[in-house]
């Protein structure tokens, strides 16, 4: 198909993906007039964020009068394990409370205090109780919150459509190519100001709560683009997602189940988490299960929080050693158990949609019965670097947000800290690239139809089955760049991913370009093993054990590395990786650090 | 081996087609139609997001009653039983399972915003209540997937889509017509353009949700009665009158 008989579009800002960042940019950029095109890979509101749990962090300080952004500021670089950009976390705490304030006067239905104000609960890492929520299906109603407000600003939504590729002329941002699923018909969106916002990279993992769009896409264009990409050797294994029956293995269980008292237990009946403080937080938690007990009973000045709200990568690997020395249950997880800390009301009222994943799925009543949970593949903490105030990539007129962005979250990520981030940075994203509005260079024909040609390519030849490679892609990740990582592991799945590379260009589909998932996961694969690789390369490179980053060759931190970045470029048609050191965190941010409250 | 029939066709028809899949432990029927893609037909299409009743993208008709497929357990079924996955019948067929559910989009669009009352304190926030919130944050639990729209007459069998906005679609009125802090008066477009009084009670919406929303009772009825209220109560139109209050 020649260039000129593509359908195109012109838009002064094109945002790629329509979970809460995509949707709070593209909303920002409408409110400063831009005209803004919304692509999302599938129908509106159903990405990720309508799976989030647990709540949105920012210090109201509804719940717990103490709080404020510098203690929030504080927990997340302490969470990050001093890995974060210091300048998104001090905004990001700085203007979290505001994103949320403004949900409300969109419509949003948070959960009440007794006085009136928004609810906020207690999560792993937080020094005090942060998270608007409602209920344990906050991000359902974040999204169709700003789904409204979105479809009643005047953006043009165009649905089930994949981005393939974003052009570049004369190291400026000119446009993408997608197609629709419904047609397989491409379509060009011309711009200057492209805002990613595509989240994550967890489908190349087997054991995941990621769905089927987790495949990295924005990284992978943003790659072939030319940005940078940092910290992909930072991935969150959630610590509790649910492990039987087998069909239901990586499906997120919230920390708010631990928020609201659930323990954890061994095969023996321990509560293990005791054993398991790391330095950095002693004095922080509970060291008792009578503390822990008071604490979630509600004494809250006098008590600390029980070990199980430990950081997400402290639980994680906590669990994978019970189970490696054979503490685990049956099914190679552990006890996550709530029924004896709280009542049947109020674990219904609190948590009911983990009531009823669990009685459905598992036929397991969670008010009776202990859950059987182990980790699963959540969210990538590295992702595009960006500026921090603008969100703009090494790519003039390329923005990126949310999870795609890397560099908030440092090395881990504390629950409740995406929806917020999204919020924050979706909005500043929206701001800067309606600011970038101009005529976009012309983006050459060849280029966009030999595109066009490789997209189709699957289609010229017989070839092997693409679910298959996929498959065998998430089988190495799992093995080798998995939660526990060594030298010899990641260099065996750098190998294998080469060879996967040679086999995914030999796919072949069958079948019409009409809502074909064969083709589509065929497309999907190129994303998953730029980040696949990306990944294994980075923590290869890291030689020390950091927040999401475990190798049992280099089991612990090594200072010199905690503030030096993995960089991933393409260069000269490979992936270069290369260190660099990120700028010092300011004397008095330093002195918020490392204060005790 | 469990026998599965599943529509494979687009919009100018098609038919059953039959597939072996082995079960294993706690699969669901989601499970089933991916191994079929996976194995034996790549190009089978169906919508998914989060296999775990969140999402509401995977609808459609089990041995004839609309479910999620991902909450609908193989175990619900006899071993040797024959399970017929069909697309949802209010909508039409864009390919195999995937139905074009694009005019809840447009009716959603149509339905007048949220509209705040002024902020109660000068730093921009509002005080609601924990028993002010609950109706709304009932009718917030939909996901979307539309199984309402599916099962209800007036779409299914009358085909009524300009007419009536039908019952998921009643339910995003409801949230904000119940909202605490909302203003904006939907009474006129829900009688008219949104055809409420189609609706003839018969519950097979609330029925069929799965989010367990009382669609009927908490959100539709209550619509009505407003409608009504507003249109027939001689008493309220002079009040209005008198008052100048809308609400």
């Amino acid at each position: 198909m020649a260039a000129s008989d593509l359908k195109s579009h012109t838009y002064d800002v094109v945002v790629i993906g329509a979970g809460g960042a995509g949707l709070r940019a593209a909303i920002e950029a409408s409110a400063l007039k831009a005209k803004v095109a919304l692509v999302c890979k599938s129908l509106l509101g159903k990405a990720h964020t309508v799976m989030a749990e647990g709540g949105a962090a920012a210090a109201l300080g509804n719940v717990m009068g103490e709080d404020n952004w510098r203690v929030h500021f504080r927990d997340t670089m302490r969470g990050g394990k001093m890995h974060n950009n210091w300048r998104m976390a001090q905004i990001h705490a700085q203007e979290a409370p505001d994103r949320i304030n403004e949900l409300e006067a969109w419509g949003a239905l948070f959960d009440r205090t007794p006085d009136g104000r928004i609810n906020q609960r207690p999560f792993g890492g937080h020094t005090y109780s942060r998270l608007a929520h409602v209920g344990d299906r906050t991000g359902l109603e974040m999204i169709r919150v700003l789904q409204d407000k979105g479809v009643h600003s005047g953006i043009d939504v165009h649905m089930e459509c994949t981005i393939v590729k974003l052009f570049v002329v004369g190291g400026k941002v000119a446009g993408a190519l997608g197609y629709f699923r419904e047609t397989g018909r491409f379509v060009l969106f011309k711009t200057s100001a492209i805002v990613l916002a595509t989240g994550g990279i967890g489908k190349a993992w087997q054991i995941t709560s990621n769905s089927w769009e987790y495949t990295g896409d924005g990284h992978a264009l943003a790659y072939e683009a030319g940005a940078e990409l940092i910290d992909m050797e930072f991935v969150q294994f959630h610590p509790t997602g649910m492990v039987w029956p087998p069909s239901v293995r990586g499906i997120l269980v919230t920390e708010g189940v631990r928020g609201e008292g659930g323990v954890l237990k061994n095969s023996t009946g321990e509560r293990f988490m005791f054993r398991y403080m790391p330095d950095m937080f002693k004095g922080d938690y509970a060291d008792t299960e009578a503390e822990s007990d008071a604490w979630v009973k509600g004494d809250r000045t006098k008590n600390r929080r029980p070990p199980e709200l430990l950081t997400r990568d402290v639980v994680a690997k906590a669990i994978t050693k019970e189970i490696a020395e054979g503490r685990g249950t049956e099914h190679g997880g552990v006890v996550l158990d709530i029924a004896s800390k709280q009542s049947p009301d109020y674990i219904k009222k609190k948590l009911p949609s983990m009531y009823h994943q669990f009685k459905e799925l598992a036929h397991v009543d969670i008010t009776k019965d202990p859950m059987e949970i182990g980790p699963t593949t959540h969210y990538v903490m590295g992702g595009v670097k960006v500026d921090a105030e603008t969100q703009e990539s090494t790519v003039p007129g390329l923005y990126a947000a949310g999870e795609v962005g890397g560099g908030m979250h440092g090395a881990n990520r504390l629950g409740g800290n995406s929806l917020s981030d999204l919020l924050v940075f979706g909005r500043r994203a929206g701001q800067y690239a309606a600011g970038k509005r101009g005529a976009a260079p012309a983006i050459p024909d060849a280029e966009v139809e030999q595109a066009m040609r490789e997209a189709l390519e699957p289609f010229e030849h017989a070839g092997e089955n693409p679910f298959a490679v996929q498959s065998a892609l998430q089988a190495i990740m799992q093995r080798d760049a998995g939660i526990i990582r060594d030298k010899a592991g990641l260099e065996n799945a750098l190998a294998e991913l080469e060879k996967l590379k040679g086999r995914a260009r030999k796919v072949g589909v069958t079948g019409s370009r009409e809502y074909n998932p064969g083709w589509h996961t065929a497309i999907d694969l190129q994303s998953l093993l730029i980040v696949s690789e990306a990944t294994a390369r980075a923590a290869l490179e890291r030689t020390e054990s950091r927040g999401g980053h475990t190798r049992s060759d280099h089991p612990d931190p090594d200072e010199k590395q905690a503030r030096e970045q993995i960089v991933i470029k393409k260069e000269g048609g490979r992936m270069a990786v290369r260190r660099e050191v990120q700028p010092p965190i300011p004397a008095d941010l330093m002195a918020l650090i490392k204060e005790s409250v | 081996m469990t026998l599965f029939r599943v529509f494979r066709g687009t919009r100018d028809g098609g038919g059953l087609h039959d597939y072996q899949v082995a079960a294993t432990e706690g699969m669901v029927v989601l499970d089933a139609v991916h191994t079929i893609q996976a194995e034996q037909a790549p190009d089978l299409a169906v919508r998914w997001n989060c296999k775990a009743g969140k999402c509401g993208s995977c609808s459609a008709e089990i041995n004839g009653k609309p479910k999620l497929m991902c909450m609908t357990r193989m175990s619900d079924y006899a071993p040797d039983e024959t399970i017929t996955v069909t697309p949802m019948k209010a909508f039409p067929v864009i390919k195999d399972l995937v139905t074009d559910v694009s005019w809840n989009y447009e009716v959603n669009k149509r339905i007048p915003s949220f509209q705040p009352r002024a902020p109660d304190f000068p730093d921009g926030t509002w005080r609601m209540y924990q028993f002010e919130v609950e109706r709304p944050q009932e009718f917030r639990k939909c996901i979307e997937c539309f199984l309402c729209q599916d099962v209800c007459h007036v779409l299914r069998t009358h085909d009524k889509h300009e007419q009536f906005m039908g019952p998921a679609m009643l339910v995003r009125a409801a949230v904000y017509e119940m909202h605490p802090l909302d203003e904006a008066d939907r009474r006129d477009y829900l009688r008219h353009e949104g055809g409420i009084g189609f609706c003839n009670i018969t519950k097979c919406c609330t029925e069929v949700c799965p989010e367990s929303i009382t669609i009927t009772d908490n959100a539709i009825i209550p619509l009505k009665e407003r409608v009504v209220d507003a249109n027939y109560d001689p008493l309220a139109a002079l009040w209005r009158k008198v008052t100048g209050k809308g609400k």
